[in-house]
């Protein structure tokens, strides 16, 4: 099974390279006349006031956990979709059980308004 | 012989990325180290033929875990000197659970002592056309059938737990409904009121 | 891993990078072309090439003008802006373009090779071995699909945050909960097409949309799954961050959102990469749901046509067919992913977000549901 890895990891090393060469050659044809206001970040035109660092809506952190959670659950269902074959009428009534209890927590946040974006 | 190699090539960099993560000064540098070890550790796990968790591991923790990790370090303007103050205040009860994992690693290099079974003999390369997501699933799905339910009431948990923690409704919290905005019309904000002209006094 | 393997691994490798780059590069010109077809103009016609030493000028329909383009970029400033973390900033474009790249070693592009009996002076060398088409014939192709593509979410993240501009951090954030919400429901939809199929193995799921359902239509994946099917590619082109998708670089909000401090090739390779991705998103969506290489009718042998005509090609032809019907066929999904592009309007950010999660997430679930129920009532 590891010998069927080995291209990808022979492709990882040449597209990686392939990364870098493009990355690298902009570097060696390309003119460099760095100043001040070429450098400042761009904020149409303006001086740029404050850091850019901010604080922003919770929500963006509640999407990302929510999204481990779904992503959990995608992950427990691929081997299920593979050996439902084989285990047969359990594993559809368990995976019924397990999508029931994560469809109560997807009602929940929708009710609670976590997917509500205005 | 070229699988033990590999081990110990991708364990000394997971190593060095794992130091890496604690050692750096920038929050998001120690992410990425965070992401390179996960990215080793899947390598290991792939060496020790469990193709299907560390293609899971990658894909839950580089994927997801690491993304909301971005989101709160990316955003984050981490006093760094603030953290440094609270250094010796932390440190016994750092070097407490510091203890505690030492322990757990030890307790697992001599698994073998507890009677857990000889794990390294267990290591056979599979065949290619063998299924590993498949033989997972066959197992996971029979006899772990009940732990298997039991992630979905943590996972249920998770998601109230996330919800009731970061949806708390402040009064006075000023909140812009866009769609209300939208569909706003004159005749709403404007009153047009007819009177007659007054006679001057 | 033997020296023929290893041979043939190379031989994969670069016909891989050959055509993902070739469609790169192509797409921008389609791109452009289509988009003028569709608005009832010329486009491209400017760029041309002269045959040196004479007054011949090659236009051929402005095909030089990817060509110009790339040179534009290679020779522009690169300049980096003042406050970056210069770690991150250069990780960012590296990492959205290498793992792009990468998806496409578990994708199937041909049928199975048989050197031997391709070129008769090697057969000794191969001795009779034969070789699927696809750079890395893994099990558990469909994860490593996965966990590459969320590979490309941080470097997304990181190109905004490293550049130290308040519109590349806001096109990063934006990057991020897009890409993972729409990676919810492309994992979703993919798991109907696992149940239908039984396997995680791109190859294996191919070979079984070879032949026919009902005596005549293909056994495609989308004859079983066309929810699936629809709901994959919008959530393919979410995923690439394209109109009417493309909030995280939407110029009129975000200058060019999260590679807003990028310029010249640093700038050509976020470019190059969502190129890139058009083709990738067209050759998943070919092997899930379009019968990867199938022709239908067609097998290993040559076409066997209902009523028993029966046409026997030779391996090579065979080989060639089946590559050019894979690249056909990813083709005609990129033309359909830049149709959409010039067709539909931006989403706004709010309807962009409760689009994935109340529309499109309850909608895969019930798909997934029904699937399996219908599956189980089929086999008792």
């Amino acid at each position: 099974m590891l010998a069927q890895y080995l291209p990808i990891l022979i492709f990882l090393a040449v597209a990686g390279a392939i990364g870098v060469l493009l990355l690298v050659l902009g570097r060696l044809f390309a003119p460099s006349r760095p100043d001040a206001a070429k450098l400042s970040p761009y904020e149409c035109g303006f001086e740029a006031f404050e850091d850019s660092r901010m604080k922003f809506d919770v929500r963006y952190y509640l999407v990302a956990i929510l999204f481990i959670v779904f992503d959990l659950e995608i992950a427990f269902l691929f081997p299920w979709a593979v050996a439902l074959d084989s285990v047969g009428i359990v594993a559809l009534a368990a995976m019924g059980v397990f999508l029931l209890v994560l469809v109560v927590g997807f009602v929940y946040e929708w009710k609670k308004g976590a997917l509500e974006w205005d | 012989m070229m699988v033990n190699v590999l081990f110990y090539v991708f364990g000394a960099i997971l190593v060095l990325t794992a130091l890496g993560v604690i050692t750096a000064r920038n929050p998001v540098h120690c992410a990425l180290f965070l992401v390179a070890a996960f990215l080793n550790s899947a390598v290991i796990w792939l060496l020790l033929q469990a193709e299907f968790l560390a293609l899971t591991l990658v894909v839950v923790y580089v994927g997801a875990v690491m993304v909301l990790w971005l989101f709160v370090v990316m955003m984050l303007d981490v006093d760094v000197e603030k953290l440094r103050q609270g250094f010796t205040r932390y440190a016994p009860l750092g070097a407490l659970i510091a203890l505690v994992v030492a322990v757990q690693i030890g307790l697992v290099v001599h698994v073998r002592k507890l009677g857990l079974g000889d794990t390294a003999a267990a290591v056979v390369d599979r065949p290619a056309d063998h299924s590993n997501t498949q033989e997972l699933g066959h197992l996971l799905y029979t006899q772990y059938l009940y732990p298997f339910e039991i992630a979905a009431v943590i996972l249920l948990v998770a998601i109230v737990a996330a919800i009731t923690l970061t949806m708390r409704d402040r009064p006075g919290q000023k909140v812009q409904d866009i769609g209300k905005q939208v569909a706003v019309r004159a005749k709403d904000r404007v009153r047009l009121v007819k009177m007659d002209a007054e006679a001057r006094q | 891993m033997t020296a023929p393997d290893f041979a043939i691994s190379l031989v994969y490798i670069a016909y891989a990078l050959a055509v993902l780059l070739t469609f790169g590069a192509i797409l921008t010109w389609v791109e452009r072309k289509q988009a003028a077809i569709m608005s009832d103009r010329i486009g491209a016609n400017r760029a041309y090439v002269r045959i040196p030493f004479t007054q011949v000028k090659l236009i051929w329909l402005g095909l030089f003008h990817g060509m110009a383009d790339g040179l534009k970029l290679l020779l522009k400033e690169d300049f980096k802006p003042l406050a970056y973390d210069k770690l991150a900033y250069a990780l960012g474009p590296w990492l959205a373009i290498v793992p792009v790249l990468l998806v496409f070693a578990v994708v199937p592009f041909g049928g199975t090779l048989d050197p031997g009996r391709l070129f008769p002076s090697l057969a000794e060398w191969f001795g009779g071995r034969t070789y699927p088409m696809q750079i890395a014939p893994i099990d558990a192709g469909i994860l490593i699909v996965f966990a590459f593509s969320g590979i490309t979410i941080i470097g997304a993240m990181l190109a905004g945050w490293s550049s130290a501009n308040k519109f590349s951090l806001l096109g990063a954030l934006r990057a991020g909960s897009q890409l993972i919400s729409y990676e919810l429901v492309m994992g979703l939809t993919v798991l109907g097409i696992v149940l239908i199929f039984g396997t995680v193995n791109l190859g294996t799921i191919v070979e079984r949309q070879s032949g026919t359902v009902l005596g005549f239509l293909p056994a495609w994946g989308i004859v079983y799954q066309p929810f699936a099917a629809v709901l994959f590619l919008i959530a393919g082109i979410a995923e690439n961050k394209r109109i009417p998708f493309d909030l995280p670089e939407a110029e009129s909000e975000l200058i060019s959102g999260y590679f807003t401090e990028y310029s010249a090739m640093k700038q050509g390779v976020f470019m190059l990469s969502e190129f890139i991705e058009i083709a990738v998103i067209g050759a998943l969506f070919v092997t899930l749901f379009f019968g990867g290489y199938n022709l239908p009718w067609m097998n290993d042998t040559g076409f066997v046509f209902p009523g028993g005509h029966a046409v026997p090609l030779s391996h090579g032809w065979v080989v060639v067919l089946q590559l050019l019907t894979f690249l056909g066929k990813v083709f005609l999904l990129c033309s359909f992913q830049i149709l959409v592009r010039w067709t539909l309007p931006r989403f706004r950010w709010d309807q962009l977000l409760r689009f994935a999660w109340k529309f499109l997430l309850p909608l895969a679930i019930a798909n997934l549901v029904v699937t399996a129920v219908a599956l189980w009532a089929q086999q008792a």
